[in-house]
């Protein structure tokens, strides 16, 4: 499998302090990766740094095989990358619609595979609250705007900071099952969420994160297979 | 009063108010979406009426003054934004109250240099020079019905725009949340810049269309600054629909305070916004958050 998404010895930081050492990191073309780690350990950071959020982070990140350590995020989303971020940044001003279309954007390969009759087939919940103002919404249903307002831009590689957090376990159940059609699109991601159990459930890859550094990446059989990883790491 | 005369004062009001909102919108756009504080908007209104003098003059067509007119404004926005502009982001206000006053000094300064500092008047296009008998010894001018009509059409179309186009909502959006547009891949250096732009050609536009029922004068942007900027605050920063009511109260407060407070007419304005703020400390529209 051809890497997508290849990061290699990835520091970033945040003025003095550092938060992510030497992360590598390789993602292939429609592979699911859960990152997982307690607080303040660097997902977000990491998932920031790939989308070139970080002012200060070194390292190589190479995507399709070009290198975009130095591009803009909007060079990168362009490049095929979306990210759906901790707090989902839904345009409160804006209504239903308008939140989507105002992303919606051909792949880099010029498909449009992705119309907003088709968000509204995936979460027939928004397509109900289609002229509903952003700030209106629940936080499943924001949470499912900003999913859905990711994929109108056609990524190739989705990035899902804290998938389920905060959500009813109804809305949550939505939001994995969501993440099983993706995956069915071809869409690789990064899914960064507290529930353990659900995320190796449908993983390929695990990633775990402390302090900055990469403790464990196989897939989810093996990292079941080292309970003390679980204990030391996540508390469980 | 009559109502005949007071019938003729309110379409004095209300095309008033639609000039102060021509360029009033362009500065609440700036400030609110941009966050700068542009003190030089004032000069490319009066720069716009220059223009309108320069290029009727010269082609003999009003019509070409007004679409030329905006066009130039519209490029050296695109360029200004380019330059100077851009660096301000995020800056602090003294660096922009700096800057863009440098740039009155320089707009002026190109402004004699081409124009010279003379007084001039502009003729406004034979069809709409007439004027509209109301009694036998009262009329009222095409022209001046013809900027009500005409600024209620951009008006409308800038509303349009905001509302209703993928542009309109990627600068709401972008004025909500800058770094959620760009992981949208939103190059918003290109938005700001267009943004920036509409905001000159309108303020220009202004000057173009109020030159031919006033004088084209070197000091006409002065006051025009102060004013946009009460309208700015009034109807609450950032927002379109809130300097079209701010600057309606405007116009209806300057001339009827004129017509039955001649002596006080000067702080009437001032005094209307002063109430306003106690009442609504963010403006009449304005967001909570800013």
């Amino acid at each position: 499998m051809s890497a997508l998404l290849q990061a290699t010895q990835l520091d970033a930081f945040y003025g003095a302090s550092q938060i992510l050492h030497g992360v590598d990191l390789a993602v292939a073309r429609g592979e699911q990766v859960a990152l997982i780690g307690r607080n303040g350990m660097g997902k977000t950071t990491l998932l920031r740094s790939l989308m070139g959020l970080v002012p200060d982070c070194r390292g190589q990140r190479r995507l399709h095989g070009g290198d975009i350590a130095r591009a803009a995020p909007e060079a990168i989303a362009r490049l095929g990358v979306a990210l759906v971020p901790e707090g989902r940044g839904i345009f409160g001003a804006l209504t239903v619609v308008e939140n989507l279309t105002m992303a919606a954007r051909p792949g880099a390969d010029g498909r449009r595979t992705w119309t907003l009759a088709r968000i509204f087939e995936l979460f027939p919940r928004l397509h109900e609250r289609r002229h509903n103002g952003g700030h209106q919404l629940s936080g499943g249903e924001q949470q499912m705007l900003t999913i859905g307002r990711a994929l109108m831009t056609h990524p190739d590689l989705l990035l899902i900071d804290e998938a389920t957090e905060g959500l009813a376990p109804k809305m949550a159940q939505e939001i994995w099952r969501t993440l099983g059609v993706i995956k069915g699109e071809g869409i690789a991601t990064i899914v960064v969420d507290k529930d353990f159990r659900s995320l190796s459930a449908i993983a390929d890859r695990m990633v775990m994160l402390a302090k900055g550094v990469v403790v464990f990446d196989g897939v989810p059989s093996d990292f079941a297979a080292q309970p003390e990883l679980l204990e030391r790491h996540l508390g469980v | 009063m009559d109502l005949i005369t007071f019938g003729v004062q309110l379409l004095n009001a209300i095309q008033y108010g639609m000039v102060l909102f021509l360029v009033a919108s362009g500065l609440t756009l700036v400030f609110g979406i941009l966050g700068v504080i542009n003190l030089a908007h004032g000069a490319f209104y009066m720069l716009g009426a220059y223009l309108a003098y320069w290029i009727a003059a010269a082609t003999g067509n009003f019509l070409i003054a007004v679409v030329a007119g905006v066009a130039i404004a519209f490029v050296v926005g695109l360029l200004l934004e380019n330059v100077f502009i851009r660096r301000l982001y995020g800056r602090d206000h003294l660096a922009q109250v700096l800057l863009s006053f440098g740039l009155i000094l320089v707009i002026d300064e190109v402004r004699e240099m081409l124009f010279g500092k003379d007084v001039h008047a502009v003729t406004p296009p034979a069809w709409l020079s007439g004027s509209i008998q109301l009694t036998t010894n009262l009329s009222y001018p095409v022209y001046r019905l013809a900027i009500c009509v005409f600024c209620l059409a951009v008006a409308g179309l800038i509303f349009l725009v905001i509302t209703r186009t993928k542009i309109g909502m990627i600068v709401r959006a972008g004025a909500e949340n800058r770094e959620m547009t760009r992981v949208l891949g939103i190059n918003y250096d290109s938005v700001n810049r267009y943004v920036f732009a509409t905001g000159i050609a309108l303020a220009a536009l202004g000057g173009i269309v109020i030159a031919p029922i006033s004088t084209v004068f070197p000091g006409m942007g002065d006051s025009m600054l102060i004013l946009s900027f009460v309208v700015v605050v009034l109807g609450g920063i950032g927002s379109v629909a809130g300097a079209a009511i701010g600057a309606l109260l405007i116009g209806l407060t300057d001339t009827f305070g004129k017509v039955f407070f001649p002596s006080v007419s000067g702080i009437l304005i001032y005094l209307l916004m002063a109430l306003v703020l106690l009442w609504r400390p963010n403006g009449i529209l304005g967001r909570r958050e800013i």
